[in-house]
């Protein structure tokens, strides 16, 4: 059964301009080509290294980029383009976010009212219910309410930050980078948490670089790549040495997992300044063709998933 | 915060102070030695009926037949005992000098400090909030321009504009002239007063609110107030919650470390405006060479600022939980 998504992101490009040696202007291109679709009850996980530009994704979709950042492209929330005034409207309404680091939080506030303005709407009494509620079910005493956030451990301060974004009543959640500072026992909490979200029909986009927290919840994972999704696949593609996969990037990362082989791929991921004409994984690819190299290709629809290269099958 | 931690920083404090206290009075007295300006001369004026014999006289009668260090340790030995001397030029007890002089000087100085204070923090606040905007460039010149204005210039624009040209305030000193002191309205104060407040006012207003704009950009572009837009918070509720929190108390640190730039203005400030406060009394002691009495200013405007520096810290101690329970 084909499920209509709730938020859907077509040929996203995001580019910032920058003054270099004084007084000339360049555009850097961050995201290039960015597609993903994301429906009620699913988990997509947005898979990239570190520094390829993904959290930018989620402030592109909350609207909160800086000022000297421009997109191309559309973001549709229910069928309908995001105008900046909508994104205003929804966020902390029906999109939230969970950030990145203890840094998002206030300094001078403590847990319980970091948690307690996503209860606008509350009476005291429920807020403290609430507070008490998620605290203990993450294991954390109740003490914790009363910390500043310098005081809280990074495993702490995730999940605080989990919080913040788990009592409200979003329909959409994008937790960037949601799983590193966790122990296993945690991790496999925090997991479970997403996954019963998604099961009572909220949509997760789980943006993060730890393939394998990715593959134990995530429905689908979307493959990010110098600023581009190269494959849509789905969590069973990865199995038996990535047999189900499409694209050779994607293959290779498979490769390159503990579990797997072991094996990593020479070069690195391009900077947003060098990027190839041509295919952006041309430069280390080993079925690179000379067509590959001369413009980037669609990204198509093979057996199910998504890949954005002509030798995919 | 641990009980001792404060006790221990409290008396390390104090002795500072004590310390600092004895080290700025040598070192006032070295300069006052220094000095050409001649006690007996300057109080006797331009009276040549004095002869010599009389002022041998006078000089002995103030001790300054002795040598230096004598004199000094003369005078450190009875403040120690609480006897501050008596101001040669006032010929009253210095303490009592002072206190008055204080009294009115602090009324001043303190009107000018909230004024300041409360002005240049809303408009530091604004002007970052609005970065970029035409507000915003209009307050940084402002206090730009501020900032290099001396005190005693504007203190004269003040009185030519306000005072000369449209009447609105009396042109000098604290109360009207030709008033016996006990029909001095309490209006009557606060006309004479408000103009040098306002001048002392209008220039550390710069300082505070430059300060406030600064650390009010850095908190904007932070990434706990890009996760407050995130989560729907509204201007108003971000500048609410987030930014007055975060600004407040490097703001109000601030105006307590203003204590000196305060005095210093003060100084200046009353002179203009012929106010009769501990700025004027500075400038008399110090032109008359009554060393009792300016040695004595010297120690009361010593712990004035140190009290204020030694509020700005305990602020921190106190309020700021980082470095409470840190």
């Amino acid at each position: 059964m084909k499920r209509e998504p709730i938020l859907k992101i077509e040929n996203l490009e995001l580019s910032f301009s920058q003054y270099i040696q004084g007084l000339k202007k360049r555009e850097l291109t961050v995201i290039t080509n960015l597609d993903l679709e994301l429906a009620e009850g699913e988990i997509l996980a947005v898979v990239g290294s570190s520094g390829s530009g993904k959290s930018l994704l989620a402030h592109a979709i909350l609207g909160i980029l800086p000022y000297n950042a421009r997109t191309r492209g559309k973001i549709l929330y229910k069928g309908k383009v995001l105008s900046q005034r909508e994104k205003e409207r929804l966020r902390g309404q029906e999109i939230v976010l969970v950030p990145q680091s203890v840094n998002y939080l206030d300094p001078l506030l403590q847990v319980e009212q970091q948690i307690g303005i996503s209860l606008q709407n509350k009476t005291k009494e429920q807020k403290e219910k609430m507070n008490n509620e998620i605290l203990h079910r993450y294991g954390l005493d109740l003490a914790v309410k009363q910390y500043y956030p310098f005081q809280l451990s990074g495993g702490m301060a995730r999940k605080v930050l989990l919080a913040t974004a788990l009592t409200s009543s979003a329909k959409v959640i994008i937790a960037d980078e949601p799983t590193p500072g966790l122990d296993d026992e945690s991790l496999g909490e925090v997991l479970k948490d997403f996954r019963n979200l998604s099961d009572s029909g909220k949509a997760i986009l789980m943006i993060t670089h730890d393939i394998q927290a990715a593959l134990k919840i995530a429905d689908k994972i979307a493959i990010f790549y110098a600023g581009a999704t190269l494959e849509l696949a789905a969590g069973i593609d990865f199995a038996h040495g990535g047999q189900g996969l499409r694209h050779p990037y994607t293959k290779a990362l498979c490769r390159a997992l503990p579990g797997e082989d072991f094996e990593a791929i020479e070069g690195r991921q391009p900077l947003p300044s060098e990027l190839p004409q041509g295919c952006l994984f041309s430069d280390r690819c080993q079925l690179c063709t000379e067509e590959c190299t001369r413009q980037r290709p669609d990204y198509r629809m093979i057996r199910g998933g998504k890949a954005r290269c002509i030798h995919a099958t | 915060m641990k009980k001792h931690t404060l006790g221990k920083f409290v008396l390390y404090r104090l002795m500072k102070l004590v310390t600092l206290l004895v080290a700025l009075c040598i070192v006032t007295f070295v300069l006052l030695e220094l000095s050409p300006i001649d006690p007996v001369t300057a109080y006797v004026g331009a009276d040549t009926k004095v002869s010599a014999q009389q002022r041998e006289l006078i000089a002995k009668h103030w001790g300054l037949n002795k040598r230096p260090a004598e004199r000094f340790w003369a005078w450190f030995s009875s403040v120690v005992q609480g006897d501050w001397g008596t101001s040669m030029i006032y010929r009253r007890p210095v303490l009592e000098v002072i206190g008055e002089k204080f009294v009115s000087s602090i009324v001043l100085m303190m009107t000018a400090w909230v004024l300041s204070g409360i002005f240049g923090f809303f408009l530091g606040i604004l002007s970052g909030v609005m970065e970029g905007s035409w507000l915003d460039r209009a307050a940084r010149v402002y206090c730009h321009i501020l900032i290099s204005t001396p005190t005693f210039w504007l203190g004269i624009v003040f009185v030519m504009l306000f005072s000369v040209k449209l009447g609105w305030f009396p042109v000098a000193l604290s109360v009207p002239i030709g008033v016996i002191q006990s029909e001095v309205t309490l209006w009557d104060k606060v006309q004479h007063i408000l103009l040098p407040a306002l001048t002392l006012s209008i220039l550390s207003v710069a300082n505070i609110c430059m300060h406030t704009r600064e650390k009010v950009c850095e908190v904007m572009h932070s990434e706990y107030v890009l996760f407050a837009k995130a989560r729907g918070e509204s201007r108003g509720s971000i500048i609410r919650h987030h930014v007055i929190r975060n600004v407040s108390l490097p703001a109000i640190t601030l105006q307590f470390l203003s204590f000196s730039e305060l005095f210093g203005g003060a100084v200046f400030v009353e002179q203009v405006f012929s106010y009769p406060g501990l700025g004027q009394a500075t400038v008399q002691a110090g032109l008359k060479g009554d060393a009792p009495l300016l040695m004595g200013i010297v120690m009361i405007s010593l712990l004035f600022v140190y009290t204020g520096n030694f509020i700005a810290d305990l602020l921190y101690v106190w309020i700021d939980p980082r470095m409470k329970e840190g």
